[in-house]
């Protein structure tokens, strides 16, 4: 168990804390703080394993926009501020099995699989950001454009929706 | 083409023919009665054939192997068929003449002359045929076409209901005569009669089989040829046309049992048992139908009777051993018996109604039909010169020979068969006097077309009066008609079996006492009705006072068969429509009702709740890969 | 370091997402269970990506593409839930049921139809919390 393990286990621990509050907490924006959180966690987890580059884009685009993105739908869908009564559904019993069994099963064919491995971080870090640009614009470059003729799709898709169900609701 | 083979393909050609000819009147009569012309010219040229040289011929068209003993397509000549198909194409003829004019203006003329050609082909092919199972096949063909044309008028539900109870009740008979053919053919190993007629010589099964065998082969000759206790059929299909009746009825398909008998004599006489059963039921049918031809009031249902009567004769002469006697009496009935119907064809064609009652004094109007049925009731009595007396006298000179020649276990049935045969005499003099007067004689009725009929109905009359006068002379030589039915005188490919002797041919010239005993006998029972019609105009059967009901309904035959037969069967039929319908109807639209509630019940699953759909479709994706996981690992 | 310290935390997010779309009435917390599975699926991409060293680094160019496609799709989910906060005026999900089959046939639920019905419950919802809360929504 050297240093590592402790500081990756314990980013992973808050990780999965927040991840519970955001599963369970009773206030909706509280949710979406905690999201944060369980974000900013798995970025130090990027960290630790050397995907530096990675660890930044994750808290510019997931914290810095996926998460505002959220908390402008909470919102605009009027949630309400404080805590909810009855936010999760009472059928919990049968989710939380379910989620359960689920992890159960990816943990343990992951383990029975790679369980004994380690990973060697010496030499040079696998993920800063001039491997990673080069290994995008060589290797990656068609996916790359794909995915952003796919994020310009799904800029039109969201105008068209709006624009849609705006006309609907008018007439 | 040998003559037998063109005696039946020629009506069959016919009848097919016929069906093109649906609707156009004129060219179906001319099609029908040119096939049963060109049948009577072959059938005729064969029977003098057979008179002056004997015609023995047997041919077969084909093997049919089916794992056991096969069936041959095979057609005999001899003596026995080409008398008997003579019969059948003259009767046939003078039908198909005499229908042209009587159902002329019938739309449905058409198809009806082309089942009477059809009809005829079948009766060729019972006649011709040399295995059981061809014979089998024209049998059947018989009994449907009589349905079909008993049931001509459909639109009368009296016609609708004798047909069916027509085809019903030979059925059952016919039921049992399969089983004869086939316990006959499997146990002796052939179909074909000419094996079985020399396969008998050599002991051709148990005696107690093959009486059994016999006994069902005699369950269809008693359905086919209306004896009791199958005979109830024959008096209600005089619901068909008078022509019909005196072809299927009178002359050929009734006269088909007689047949079978007769061409499996050989096999009967080793069944003794069986022929004195025959005997004993023809005997009490002889004089039970007289009985209740004496009370009918339906100059059709009198004849019908009639029929059934002397029907019984045949067989009782066939039973008694009296073979010629028996086949001379089929020849001659066949002759006065359509003339009879034929003529009270005439008689209703002009009144306008068959009740005996409502006639009266016609012999003035229509003099020929009144001659020539005159002639056809003395024959059906037994007076001499006519053909019937011949016929009648040998019959009982046959049983008088069976009284000396049987064997002393049973002996009483010869003497049974003649007691009751002269009681008959009397009862049949007595009701063919009552047709005659009520018909011909008292007051007159008032027809509607008071004049005699035309010379197409006309003339089948005479020409069957003639042969009725005629006929009985043919008896009077041993050379003569026993020699022409021809005996057991077969000779069969390959060569090693030998002509077999044939039978004395025994005299057919009437004895002197039965003479006497019969005229005496007719003369009672004529004088009886006379002197009754004199004390009452109205019907002589009125006196028989609450006798009459009785006889009129058949002795109530017909009443027990609908206690016992008709009424639970309609009730099966309707507890079966019952059953059809709740039971196997409501288990199909039940099917449907079950996948009804089946998918609405799977269909509350379906509630828009997504969550929960996403929720079971995890927990059985897991389920799988643990379950594969297990497998792999086992 | 252990590779199974990695994987552990990444089903245990996982298992936690899960929970969250499974369990949650708000559309837009569902949206934040999915992306705490997408983040799992992150985790694992670069986990494995370090241990197998990869030249390619195919497993970071896969989360950065996820990372992508997990942006693109918040976006349009939103879209999504805007539009039918507008038409039913809730994104209660336990409301919406216009998936349901009936059977007299489809379309005969869902709030579109009950719009009054609907905001009767949002109201009774906000009311509740706003007797317990006390404070404005």
């Amino acid at each position: 168990m050297t240093g590592l393990d402790v500081v990756i286990g314990l980013l992973g621990l808050i990780a999965v804390g927040a991840a519970l509050m955001v599963a369970v907490t009773r206030q909706l924006v509280h949710a979406a703080l905690w999201l944060v959180v369980c974000l900013a966690a798995v970025a130090g987890c990027f960290l630790v394993l050397t995907a530096e580059f990675l660890a930044w884009v994750q808290v510019l685009i997931y914290v810095g926009a996926i998460v505002v993105i959220l908390l402008f739908g909470l919102m605009l869908t009027r949630a309400p501020i404080g805590p909810v009564t009855d936010l999760s559904r009472p059928r919990r019993l049968l989710a939380g099995t379910v989620a359960v069994a689920v992890g159960a099963v990816i943990v343990t064919a992951l383990l029975m699989a790679f369980g004994g491995a380690t990973i060697d971080l010496s030499g040079a870090p696998q993920g800063d950001a001039t491997t990673t640009g080069t290994v995008i614009f060589r290797a990656w470059v068609l996916p790359f454009e794909i995915i952003s003729l796919l994020l310009l799709s799904a800029l039109v898709g969201a105008i068209a929706l709006s624009r849609a169900s705006g006309d609907e609701v008018d007439s | 083409m040998t003559p037998a083979l063109a005696a039946i393909l020629v009506p069959a050609l016919a009848a097919l023919v016929g069906l093109t000819a649906l609707g156009r009147s004129r060219r179906a009569a001319a099609v029908a009665v040119g096939g049963a012309l060109v049948t009577f010219a072959v059938t005729a040229g064969t029977a003098i054939a057979n008179v002056v040289d004997g015609v023995a011929d047997s041919a077969s068209y084909g093997l049919i192997p089916n794992g056991t003993a096969p069936m041959q397509v095979a057609l005999r000549l001899d003596g026995l068929s080409a008398t008997v198909a003579i019969m059948v194409a003259a009767v046939a003829l003078a039908v198909q003449i005499y229908s042209v004019s009587y159902l002329g203006g019938d739309p449905r003329y058409p198809s009806y002359a082309a089942l009477i050609s059809l009809f005829t082909a079948a009766m060729m092919l019972v006649v011709h045929a040399d295995d059981l199972i061809i014979l089998l096949i024209g049998w059947e063909v018989m009994g449907i076409c009589s349905y079909f044309l008993v049931a001509h008028h459909w639109e009368l539900r009296d016609a609708r209901r004798a047909g069916v109870k027509a085809f019903l009740v030979t059925r059952i008979g016919d039921i049992a005569f399969m089983f004869g053919i086939f316990g006959l053919g499997l146990g002796s190993g052939t179909f074909r009669i000419s094996d079985l007629e020399l396969l008998v010589g050599d002991d051709l099964m148990a005696g107690n089989t093959l009486t059994v065998v016999t006994l069902l082969l005699l369950a269809g000759v008693v359905g086919k040829s209306a004896q009791l206790p199958l005979q109830v059929w024959l008096p209600d299909a005089m619901a068909g046309p008078t022509p019909v009746s005196a072809l299927i009825h009178a002359a050929t398909m009734v006269a088909a049992g007689v047949f079978l008998v007769a061409r499996l004599y050989d096999v009967f006489l080793a069944a003794p048992a069986t022929l004195a059963v025959l005997a004993v039921i023809a005997a009490i049918t002889m004089l039970g139908a007289a009985l209740a031809a004496l009370v009918q009031p339906d100059i059709k249902r009198v004849l019908a009777y009639s029929t059934i009567s002397q029907l019984a004769y045949m067989l009782a002469a066939l039973g008694v051993q009296a073979y010629e006697a028996g086949m001379f009496h089929l020849i001659t009935h066949g002759a006065f018996k359509a003339l009879l119907f034929l003529a009270a064809g005439a008689l209703i064609h002009v009144v306008g109604t068959n009740l005996l009652p409502e006639m009266g004094g016609l012999r003035r109007i229509m003099p020929v039909t009144f001659v020539t049925m005159t002639i056809g009731l003395a024959a059906l009595i037994g007076i001499p010169p006519f053909s019937g007396f011949f016929s009648k006298e040998a019959i009982f000179v046959g049983a008088e020979e069976a009284i000396h020649d049987g064997s002393a276990a049973t002996a009483w049935v010869p003497w049974f068969v003649l007691v009751v045969a002269m009681i008959t005499v009397t009862v049949t003099a007595a009701y063919a006097t009552r047709l005659w007067l009520l018909a011909f004689f008292g007051t007159r009725s008032a027809p509607a077309q008071p004049h005699e009929v035309g010379w197409t109905m006309r003339g089948p009359l005479v020409v069957l009066a003639t042969a009725t006068v005629g006929l009985g002379v043919i008896g009077l030589r041993n050379d003569w008609f026993p020699a022409w039915l021809d005996r057991l005188t077969f000779t069969v490919e390959p060569a090693g079996i030998t002509d077999l002797v044939p039978a004395e041919a025994t005299l057919l010239a009437p004895g002197l006492v039965t003479s006497i005993a019969s005229l005496v006998l007719a003369a009672i029972g004529a004088g009886l009705t006379y002197l009754s019609w004199r004390r009452t105009t109205a019907d002589p059967a009125r006196l028989l006072g609450r006798l009459e009901p009785v006889l009129d309904r058949g002795f109530g035959v017909d009443s027990l068969y609908d206690r016992i037969v008709v009424r639970p069967a309609r009730r099966i039929a309707a507890a079966t429509l019952v059953a059809d319908r709740d039971v196997v109807g409501a288990a199909v639209t039940g099917s449907g009702t079950v996948s009804q509630r089946l998918g609405a019940a799977v269909r509350r699953s379906q509630d828009g709740d997504l969550q929960r759909y996403l929720t079971v479709l995890l927990a059985g994706t897991v389920l799988v890969i643990v379950a594969a996981w297990i497998a792999a690992g086992t | 370091m252990h590779l199974a310290v990695p994987l552990v935390i990444a089903s245990a997010l996982f298992a936690i997402g899960v929970y969250a779309v499974l369990a949650r009435r708000n559309a837009v917390l569902v949206l934040m269970g999915v992306e705490l599975m997408l983040n799992a699926v992150n985790l694992l991409l670069v986990a494995f990506d370090v241990y197998l060293r990869d030249t390619l680094h195919t497993g970071q160019a896969l989360t950065l593409f996820v990372i992508t496609i997990a942006a693109a799709e918040i976006g349009l989910g939103l879209a999504i839930v805007l539009a039918v906060f507008r038409g039913s005026a809730t994104i209660d999900l336990d409301l919406l049921r216009t998936l349901a089959d009936h059977d007299d046939g489809p379309d005969h639920d869902g709030p579109d139809h009950d719009a009054p019905d609907a905001d009767e419950d949002h109201d009774t919802t906000i009311g509740r919390q706003a007797q317990r809360s006390g404070s404005p929504p």
